[in-house]
């Protein structure tokens, strides 16, 4: 089967997409897994505009609201302890009501800490990430690929982590 | 979100991404992708439903797993009911900015034309 990736957006914007020229990146990077799922440690990476409030600010949606071609490049970092009432959302391109009452349609801690404890993953991280996934127009993740990117993925190192699941919303 | 796999895969870490835009992820090169019919907002799932989370997040483990080359995408047959209502109640409550303003700079175009 396949499924139609542009089957949820209004006409315009799936003709913009279907046309849209895209150099893929070549050669690709390639990991593969060297040992077996139950023995790998995980983290989580989302682009939903999560943050924890109280602790951290939320992305910064007035630049964009002042700049509409512009974005908030950086990152949030979330503990594998985070609760639910602790997570905010800062994105304005979605609607956030149903991550207001669930992170994991998004980002899968709670998920990931029932895998843990069945044994089914090795282990869960101490930190996850999320990004906002707005990253200006035209896109440009220029920041992301040379700044953000790479300073995350060198603190996952740090925690040993062998696998990352990346979900973007 | 496919430079940020990268990234991540070039540092030495798997990885996989799971997307509702599985045409755009492949375009773009990522090394493994599991795409599904979500709506956006939705990636693994309802609110709520556990199960079907689990189940999501496990065929792209499986995927993690079994990929053997760059670029892997599979598609999965999962369904959201309520195409017509959830086509709609995706959006956020106004426009995004960025969608306001082509909004309004192609309705000026038209009644300029």
């Amino acid at each position: 089967m396949a499924i139609d990736s542009y089957k949820w957006l209004p006409g315009s914007f799936a003709n913009y997409y279907r046309t849209l020229s895209l150099q893929k990146a070549e050669p690709l990077p390639w990991t593969p897994l060297t040992k077996p799922i139950e023995e790998c440690c995980f983290s989580l990476v989302t682009t939903a505009g999560l943050y924890v409030k109280g602790k951290q600010p939320p992305f910064d949606l007035d630049g964009e609201r002042r700049n509409p071609f512009w974005s908030d490049p950086t990152y949030r970092t979330i503990p594998r302890d985070v609760k639910q009432e602790e997570i905010g959302i800062a994105h304005l391109h979605i609607n956030n009501a149903d991550l207001e009452a669930d992170v994991n349609i998004a980002l899968p801690v709670h998920r990931f800490l029932e895998l843990e404890a069945a044994g089914e993953i090795g282990s869960l991280a101490p930190t996850h990430y999320s990004f906002m996934g707005y990253q200006a127009f035209p896109p440009n993740t220029d920041e992301w690929e040379n700044h953000y990117g790479p300073e995350m993925a060198a603190h996952m190192k740090e925690e040993g982590v062998d696998a990352a699941l990346l979900t973007p919303v | 979100m496919p430079v940020l796999a990268r990234v991540i895969e070039a540092a030495g870490i798997s990885t996989v991404v799971v997307t509702m835009m599985p045409d755009l992820a492949e375009r773009i090169g990522v090394p493994r992708t599991v795409g599904l019919e979500f709506p956006f907002g939705h990636t693994l799932g309802h609110a709520g439903d556990r199960e079907e989370q689990t189940e999501v997040i496990r065929d792209a483990l499986r995927v993690l797993r079994d990929a053997r080359q760059p670029n892997a995408v599979e598609h999965l047959p999962y369904e959201w009911p309520d195409f017509e209502r959830w086509k709609r109640e995706w959006h956020p409550s106004e426009p995004a900015p960025i969608i306001a303003f082509l909004i309004e700079q192609r309705r000026r175009a038209r009644a300029g034309g």
